[in-house]
This record gives C-alpha cells, sequence and structure tokens, in this order.
C-alpha cells in the first residue's frame, strides 16, 4: 500500500517510470510458495492461521498465499484486508484516505495473524496495522510477511517472511504484484 | 480538490460527486464501528468545540459519538448558559474558543445563518449542525445515506457518481411545516442534485411564499400525493404553531397531513417513511407507523454517526484530493448491519 | 474676516452650469464670482481644477446617535462624516436616548451642535417616546426650529393617531416624515422577502408591509389637507403610489436613499448584516423603479438614512442584529455612480475617465452561494469559489435609461431636501440657494469623474458599516465650505 499511495499522492505526486524489472511473474510466484511453505512450518500447520491483506497492495498478494497454503495444507484458512489510513501516523502530511475497505469476517483472538504486504519500507504502514488489529481482537501472535524488503526502516520492525531484499535508494520506487516486481523512478509533475 | 473547504455550511456547498465520496467514506466509516474496539486514532489529539444555542438530543449526542470515534477531544458548550447570553458577540465567543484550542466547530444555533458567518469569521472548519429555519446539511446526508442502504441495487456501487443512480427519478414526498424547516431545504437542495423528484405537502401557511421558484412541485393535498410516493418524508410539527397564526388547530393539522394507518396504506408497498425526529407522535405521524417495517426512522439516527464522521473527517483530517479514492469500495449493504435486521 | 478663494471649478446649482469660473468666500459669504480673480492677500487658496462646485448638500435622515448611543457616532463624528461627504447641513433623527420628543431635548442638541462642523437640524418625534400613541409637544419644538416631525425606525402605525399628527403639524407649516412599515407584517423580519429569503430560511419583509401605510398615509393627508414627507422609498408599488398622488396634485414629498437604488437582497446571501437595513434591500425591479422615479421627479430627494453601528452590534446573528448601513460619506458617489449614466456633459475633469464598465447584474459580493443552490452545474460551482468582490460598485442596464444630468442629481440632494426641511433661502434658510455673490458659502466641491475605492477603516464616522466596504465609486468630494470656512480639505476635516 505504501508504495502505490506514494507513487499516486500530491504533493508529491508524479509519474511512475519503470527502470527495470527485478522479479518476473514466475520469481514472484516462486517467492511466494516458498513463504507459504514457510508460515505452515514456523506455525507447525495451518490450524488457527488468519491472512490479512494491508490494502490496496497486499490483498492480492494475500489472496494467492491463502490459495497455496489451502494446498499445500489441504485446509481452507481465513483471509481478511486491512485498511490502515485512519490508523497512520502522517495524516495531514500528505493526502490519506481509505482507499479501501477493512473486512475481517472472523475473530482473530487466539489466532496466528499474518500481516501481508506487497513492499515493506519505512515501517509505518505496518505500525499503524499493528494497532489497527490490537482493535480487532488479542492475537496468539501476529507476523509479517512481505514480497520485496526495500530497507530504509524508520520504525523497530522486522518482517518474518521475505519475498525478496531489494536494496533501493531512497528516491526509488518499488511496483510489486502478483506480474512482477519493477524498480523505478517518480518523475514530478502529471502527464 | 477535498470537496469541503473550510466549511459545511449548506448541502449547497457540495456537488453529486462530493456527496457520492461523503457516501462512500459513510460506508468505511461504518464498517470502523462494527469493530470490537470501535474507534480510530485519525483525530487523536484535536478538538472540536460543540456550540449548541439550542436543545439537540440526536445531533448533539450523533456528533459527539462521531468525533470521539475519530479520537477527538470534545468542548462542550451551551450558549445558553455562556456568556453569548452576557452579551458578548458571537465572533467573540467563537474567536475566544478557538484561542482555547478547538480546531474546529459543530454549530447549531436558533438563527438562520450563523454557521455561514462563522465560517466568514474563523480559519478553522466549521460544520452547520442545524441553523434556524435554514439548513442541516449533516441530516440531509444521513437521509441520502439510508436511501441508498435501502434501494441501491447491489453491483451499482464500485465506480464514482453511480452510487446515487438509485435516486434518478425517485419520488419523494416532504410533509409537514416545511416554511420552518432545515431539514427541508438542505433535503430540496440535494434531492433536486441527485436526480430525485421532490413534493412539498403541506398547508399553505407553512409553505414559504416563494416555493413556486424551488426544484419542487407543492401539493395542499396529501391523499393525492402518497399512492406515488416512494419515500414519505415526514417533517416534524412544532406545536407553538398550532397556537399561532399558522394553524387553525393541531387538531385539524393532524386530520389533513398527518400519516396515519389508513393514510399509510395509501402509499405503495414498498414506500419507505422518514422523520428527522423528534418525533410528535399522534400529530404528524401515528405511532404505529413509526414503529413499523417501512420505517427508515431508526437506520436514520444510527447512520448519522458514519456520516457525521465522514464530513468531519474530510474537514480535520485534510486527507486531500478526493479523486485518488478508486475503486473496490465496499457495498453500503454489507457495510451496514442495520439492513439486515428489522428496525424495531 | 477669512477670506477663501476657490480657483477654476465648474458651478452646478439650480440655474445651470457654468464653468471656468472662481469664487471668493468672504466670511460666511459669497463676495465675487468672476474667471481669474485674483488672489486678495491672506486668502485661503483652494484649486477646484477639475472639480464641480455646488451648493452645500442637505441630508434629510441622519442618524447622529447622540444623546444616546456616542458609541456608535456623536454629533461631532457625524457631522465630521458629513462634511467629508459633502453635506452642511443634516437632519438628525428624533430616536435618540432620550428621543427628541420635547423642546428640552431639541435645545441640548442645539446646543451640543454650535461646534459641530455643519449645520444640525434636529427632527422632533410625532408621538411621545415613539410610542404611536401621544403625540409630542410639536409646538413646542417648532419654536425652537423643528420643522420635521417623525418616528423614524418606526412608522405610526394607529390610522387614528396619524390623522391627528397630520392635523397638528399642517397647523404648525411642519412636515410630518412618515416611516412607512406596517409592523404587523414585518415582525421579526430581516430582509426583503423573495426567493432568497425562502432558501435561506429566514423571515422576508414583503413590498406590502410599505405600500400598505404608504397608501393610507395617503389617503389621511388627502383627508387632513396635510403636507407628508415619505422617507426611503424602497419598493416599485410604493413608486407608483407617490406618481399617483403627484398627478392628482397632492403636496407631498418623498425620498430614496443611495443604498436602495444600488444593492439587492443578493447582498444578504452570506448572511452578513452590514447589509441589514430597514426597508430591507429589494429586488433589481425596485431599483430600476426608484431610480425612474428619481430621474422624472417622483421622488424628490435623496437621503442617507445614515445609521451608525457599533462593530460588535453587526457581528451578531442576522436577526439579532440591529438594521441600518451608514452612508453620509459615499452618498454623492453612489449617486454618481448609479445615476449619471454618461459624463459627456460634465467633461471638466483632467483624467481618463476609462473603466465605467456597465455590468450586467447589480453587484454581488462575497459568499454568494445560495443563489445557485438549485444549479449543480460545474459552472455554478465554480462560480462559488472565484467568488469575491467585483471591485466596482455595477450598475444594472436596466437603470441607465433613467440616468440623470449633474444638475438634477445634486438637485436631489441639496436643494430639493434643502426645501423640503425649510432650510432653504426661500423658507429663510441658508442651504441650497444658487451660487451667487451674497449668498451664504455652504458650498462642497467634488471630483464629478474620480474614481476611488471605499476603505471603511478611513471613513471618519465613528462607525464602520458601510455596505460599499471595497467597492469602486466615481466621484470624490474634495472640500466642504460650511458658512464660509472650508470644514473639510483634501480627505480631511479640519476640526
Amino acid at each position: 500500500m505504501a508504495e502505490r499511495e506514494r507513487k499516486l499522492a500530491t504533493p508529491r505526486g508524479g509519474v511512475f517510470v519503470p527502470r527495470s524489472q527485478v522479479m518476473s511473474a514466475d520469481d514472484v510466484k516462486r517467492a511466494l510458495v516458498r513463504i507459504a511453505h514457510e508460515i505452515i512450518e514456523h506455525n507447525k500447520g495451518s490450524d488457527n492461521l488468519a491472512l490479512i491483506g494491508l490494502q490496496t497492495g497486499g490483498v492480492q498478494i494475500a489472496f494467492e498465499l491463502k490459495d497455496i497454503i489451502s494446498e499445500i495444507g489441504n485446509a481452507e484458512i481465513p483471509v481478511g484486508t486491512l485498511d490502515v489510513a485512519f490508523y497512520r501516523d502522517d495524516i495531514q502530511l500528505r493526502p490519506v484516505l481509505p482507499e479501501a475497505a477493512t473486512a475481517i469476517p472472523f475473530d482473530i483472538t487466539n489466532m496466528a495473524v499474518v500481516l501481508v504486504d506487497d513492499v515493506l519500507f519505512t515501517g509505518r504502514t505496518v505500525r499503524a496495522a499493528l494497532q489497527a488489529l490490537s482493535d480487532f481482537g488479542r492475537a496468539k501472535s501476529i507476523q509479517l510477511a512481505v514480497l520485496i524488503d526495500r530497507g530504509h526502516r524508520e520504525l523497530p520492525i522486522r518482517p518474518d517472511y521475505v519475498g525478496k531484499n531489494l536494496p533501493t535508494r531512497l528516491t526509488e520506487q518499488v511496483d510489486a504484484n502478483l506480474e512482477g516486481v519493477t524498480i523505478g523512478d517518480v518523475i514530478k509533475g502529471r502527464p | 480538490m477535498s470537496p469541503l473547504q473550510n466549511a459545511l455550511v449548506s448541502i449547497g456547498d457540495l456537488n453529486r460527486d462530493d456527496i457520492s465520496h461523503i457516501m462512500k467514506l459513510s460506508a468505511i466509516f461504518s464498517e470502523v464501528l462494527r469493530r470490537d474496539i470501535p474507534k480510530v486514532p485519525t483525530l487523536r489529539g484535536k478538538t472540536m468545540a460543540m456550540v449548541f444555542s439550542e436543545d439537540s438530543t440526536r445531533t448533539r449526542t450523533s456528533f459527539e459519538i462521531a468525533a470521539k470515534k475519530l479520537s477527538m477531544d470534545i468542548l462542550s458548550l451551551n450558549s445558553s448558559q455562556s456568556s453569548m447570553k452576557k452579551g458578548e458577540s458571537l465572533k467573540d465567543t467563537l474567536a475566544n474558543l478557538h484561542a482555547i484550542g478547538a480546531d474546529g466547530f459543530v454549530i447549531r444555533h436558533s438563527s438562520s445563518g450563523v454557521p455561514t458567518q462563522a465560517s466568514t469569521w474563523m480559519t478553522v472548519p466549521v460544520i452547520n449542525a442545524g441553523d434556524g429555519c435554514h439548513e442541516h446539511p449533516t441530516q440531509a446526508l444521513l437521509d441520502c445515506y439510508t436511501l441508498i442502504e435501502r434501494f441501491d441495487t447491489p453491483g451499482n456501487y464500485t465506480t464514482d457518481g453511480t452510487i446515487l443512480n438509485c435516486f434518478n427519478g425517485m419520488t419523494v414526498t416532504i410533509v409537514g411545516d416545511v416554511e420552518h424547516s432545515r431539514v427541508a431545504r438542505s433535503l430540496v437542495i440535494m434531492l433536486d442534485m441527485l436526480g430525485a423528484k421532490t413534493t412539498l405537502c403541506g398547508p399553505g401557511t407553512l409553505m414559504p411564499r416563494h416555493v413556486n421558484k424551488w426544484p419542487v412541485r407543492v401539493s395542499y393535498h396529501l391523499d393525492e400525493v402518497l399512492p406515488e410516493t416512494q419515500v414519505c418524508y415526514i417533517l416534524r410539527l412544532q406545536n407553538e404553531r398550532g397556537s399561532g397564526t399558522y394553524l387553525p388547530s393541531i387538531r385539524e393539522y393532524a386530520m389533513n397531513w398527518g400519516i396515519d394507518s389508513k393514510r399509510a396504506s395509501l402509499l405503495p408497498e414498498t414506500a419507505v417513511i422518514m422523520h428527522p425526529g423528534p418525533i410528535n407522535r399522534g400529530v404528524e405521524l401515528a405511532g404505529e407507523i413509526a414503529d413499523s417495517s417501512r420505517s427508515l426512522i431508526l437506520n436514520q439516527a444510527s447512520n448519522g454517526v458514519a456520516v457525521r464522521m465522514a464530513v468531519i473527517y474530510l474537514l480535520l483530517a485534510n486527507p486531500g484530493d478526493l479523486t485518488l479514492n478508486t475503486g473496490n469500495f465496499v457495498p453500503i449493504r454489507q457495510a451496514n448491519r442495520m439492513t439486515d435486521e428489522p428496525a424495531s | 474676516m477669512t477670506k477663501v478663494l476657490l480657483q477654476g471649478g465648474t458651478l452646478v446649482d439650480a440655474t445651470g452650469i457654468r464653468s471656468g469660473l472662481d469664487v471668493l468666500i468672504d466670511d460666511s459669504e459669497i463676495a465675487k464670482i468672476a474667471p481669474s480673480i485674483s488672489p486678495p492677500r491672506g486668502a485661503h487658496l483652494i484649486d477646484c481644477d477639475g472639480c464641480m462646485i455646488s451648493p452645500g448638500l442637505v441630508d434629510l435622515h441622519t442618524h447622529l446617535r447622540e444623546p444616546g448611543n456616542e458609541e456608535a457616532e456623536t454629533i461631532e463624528s457625524g457631522t465630521r462624516a458629513a462634511v467629508a461627504g459633502g453635506y452642511t447641513a443634516v437632519v438628525c433623527m428624533p430616536n435618540t436616548e432620550p428621543p427628541i420628543d420635547n423642546a428640552t431635548v431639541v435645545r441640548d442638541i442645539l446646543a451640543m451642535s454650535k461646534e459641530a462642523l455643519c449645520a444640525v437640524i434636529p427632527a422632533g418625534t410625532i408621538t411621545v417616546g415613539r410610542g404611536g400613541e401621544k403625540l409630542s409637544p410639536m409646538v413646542e419644538m417648532n419654536a425652537c426650529g423643528v420643522k420635521i416631525f417623525t418616528d423614524d425606525g418606526r412608522g405610526v402605525q394607529r390610522a387614528s393617531v396619524m390623522r391627528r399628527a397630520l392635523e397638528y403639524a399642517s397647523a404648525l407649516g411642519a412636515t410630518i416624515a412618515q416611516h412607512c412599515e406596517v409592523e404587523d407584517l414585518t415582525a421579526n423580519t430581516v430582509m426583503n422577502e423573495g426567493y432568497l429569503s425562502s432558501i435561506m430560511g429566514v423571515q422576508g419583509a414583503p413590498n406590502c408591509a410599505e405600500e400598505l401605510m404608504l397608501e393610507r398615509d395617503l389617503e389621511l393627508a388627502a383627508l387632513c389637507n396635510a403636507q407628508i414627507h415619505f422617507m426611503h422609498l424602497s419598493t416599485h408599488g410604493s413608486v407608483e403610489l407617490v406618481r399617483r398622488a403627484k398627478l392628482a396634485g397632492m403636496q407631498i414629498t418623498a425620498e430614496v436613499t443611495p443604498h436602495h437604488i444600488s444593492l439587492t437582497d443578493d447582498m444578504l446571501s452570506g448572511y452578513n448584516p452590514i447589509y441589514k437595513v430597514n426597508p430591507p434591500l429589494r429586488t433589481r425591479e425596485d431599483i430600476t423603479a426608484l431610480v425612474r422615479a428619481l430621474s422624472d421627479g417622483t421622488i424628490d430627494a435623496i437621503a442617507t438614512d445614515h445609521a451608525p453601528h457599533v462593530r460588535e452590534s453587526k457581528e451578531l446573528p442576522l436577526d439579532q442584529a440591529p438594521p441600518g448601513m451608514i452612508g453620509l460619506e459615499t452618498a454623492l458617489a453612489v449617486a454618481i455612480t448609479v445615476l449619471k449614466g454618461d459624463y459627456s456633459e460634465i467633461d471638466t475633469s483632467r483624467k481618463d475617465r476609462s473603466g465605467n464598465s456597465q455590468s450586467s447584474r447589480a453587484h454581488s459580493t462575497k459568499s454568494n452561494s445560495t443563489k445557485s443552490k438549485y444549479d449543480n452545474s460545474s459552472s455554478a460551482r465554480a462560480g462559488k469559489i472565484n467568488s469575491s468582490y467585483s471591485e466596482r460598485l455595477t450598475v444594472d442596464p436596466s437603470v441607465l435609461q433613467y440616468s440623470m444630468n449633474m444638475i438634477d442629481i445634486i438637485a436631489a440632494m441639496s436643494w430639493k431636501p434643502a426645501a423640503i426641511a425649510g432650510l432653504d433661502v426661500a423658507s429663510g434658510g441658508r442651504h441650497g440657494g444658487p451660487i451667487l455673490p451674497g449668498a451664504p458659502a455652504n458650498l462642497t466641491v467634488f471630483d464629478p469623474s474620480a474614481s476611488w475605492k471605499v476603505d471603511a477603516t478611513q471613513l471618519l464616522s465613528k462607525s464602520r458599516n458601510s455596505p460599499f466596504d471595497g467597492l469602486s465609486l466615481t466621484g470624490k468630494v474634495r472640500h466642504t465650505i460650511y458658512e464660509g470656512e472650508p470644514v473639510y480639505l483634501d480627505g480631511r476635516a479640519t476640526k
């Protein structure tokens, strides 16, 4: 979510110009399969396991992970979506809007919840998500899965499952989804 | 550009797209209200001044709860016990509240135009919570939300604007004391903007003089308009009108413009009853109709909080460009559990 | 004693327009009028190039607020504003505290006015305490010089009282001036009753509240064969009633205010109490009828209804704020801007006079969103966002056909009101007469083509409630001579 938001948001807004693809769709798929295995291994199965995708970039990935985990573990696990706009600490620094809805149609109490996002950057989205989740109940544990960890953390937050560690410059942008991962720049001004 | 620059004093401050945005945001906040801990830290540290110069139960509590669910602090001022009574000018009162730390104002006043005046004096947001006989914009917005909840066809909510399609051609009859009703003035503007067909019905003394220039049809005979009414919106009759020169008697009003079971039976099957409250049961609306399954009155009350959260959020959180808000928006029908339960 | 020489102005008075003349004033009288008078030793020279010199303006309708409400205005500050507006005489309204309803108060005011910058002529009340019931002692007040009686701020509601007042005053040769308002129809009203008041949710005063009383009083005046003056007419219906009565030969007079011929009820759309006035600002149709009536003489005079109010009282909710607006300092400029359709006749100016564009609608101001509430088109929205002060007081095209020449404009502001108030030379007064040697030196020097922007904070009145604040007007008073003394010179009162 963080990446997409930055990409679109005014006043920092601009046009995303891709420079190079760092993962193909197949690469992404392989990384997610590995993450799924790690999640099952770490949680000793898929009982009491739930995924929550962070709006908007993490949602697609969470649903893909669910499919993979269900296939491996031969059991359905619940998936929710979480929008953290109302919990962000940077309201008024730049436009923040609930771009999408929160839907957690299950009780997270005593569950192992895996937060899923596309790109981990400063860690502020995850911080907001942790606070938001605490309003939904007391999870047994909360873990973090991201497709890309691009560094530049501003908070003491560390992912449990990473698709790829991608060193970046602060000014670069990363677009990560199931079709692949692209690194590029944002050019000022709108088309 | 955000639809709400620095104030919401009239529904006329908004256009159709703005209303559509507010409806979507309201749906999102109604989800927040269903959480175990229905409160978000969004506006932590901000203070909302509630300036109410008139008695109000539901509007005031609704605004207070909305602000509190957004983690705001409330600075409450009842001007009947304030320095306004001591002859301090309204501008001075508000400037002092701002100096004390108010980040926004919710104003209800018995005089029309006070929120408009306040918005020209203040640099912080002003929300009109009902001014004299002028407007009550958040009431119109929550009525809009309530009607979408009831009449929107599933699948219509995905893109901008279409969430309001259910209003196209919707026949709304507003019954009662239009002349003194701020709710009616906001509704008429909004319904016209949304493409609904509005009819005003009531005694001649309670119709505004220049109502012929309003975008409405006027009728003085309720029984004639009810059969073609989808939404029967009943206004409160202030009892003092009956003792003045407006009406011969409350009884005569109730007999001709009150909605009882017999009159309600003239409405189409699917028609709904709305009322901004508080109801004079047995005057403008019979108790059994107010409590019937076609009444949306409790839905109106419960939707008020989410809609007011949306308005407060837009004005105080400064979320910027709303055109970013694309797609993936939760269906209102799913978001609000009230629809699944019949009104009690 | 003091000699003042006005050099090179254009004289405008009841006899016509004369250019290129100097006017020498000796003490309180005009000594000599000739081209290029050589300045006597010690004379105060005033350059009037490009300006017009007229008999001093006379206001039939000024609220000086003293005694009782000195915070809003005093005799001193009010007459300072008067001379800044070119007035050498003002009739002050009796709705003071206490009201001017007996000879003692009249004498007090006359005493307090001794040091004033211009002549102050008190009007007395018709009824004691303006209560509308018991006649005031008009004879004793008349003996002190009061020639106009009015309960202004209120109309005399009871027909029987009005009848007696007319009978009593006409026997004295005094004039009853009526504020026409049937109060039963105007309770709690804040503005004109119309579409705008209906969507603003405020009580509006219908035109007929004024016309019903006007019609009644015409009948009563005919019955008593009495002189009557109608104050601040505001509706096209009132104009028709007065026109018919005058055609029927009745000896009646009428006035209109600068604001009623220039501003419409649109001004109220932002609920700004500055624009609240009684009678209320009406519509374009009414403005057109009022201007037409001025130009054809149906309405005799322009009177300011200068009504100062302290800042706080105009920061109240619209329905609680008092009605009234100040107008002494802008009256002539508003009259010229609205009534003077073309400038060819007064080509005395050195300046370029471009910018007299006539826009298509009576001017609008800030927060004008109310009008477009039912128009959800994007243009209406853009219009709302872009709304700002239109710089210039704009004049509705419909009034252009009734534009007046400068003599008629000054007539309505000087010698006609002087005659109504009994201040003209024929009545033994010293105001409004032709500019001739030997005549009293009460003169106004104004630049008919100067454009200026009203800044309420710069006005000399103690109050700031000008509806023209921020607007550009044409015509600026430069100097005012009262009884031979330059009391207002180049934008400054001299005492």
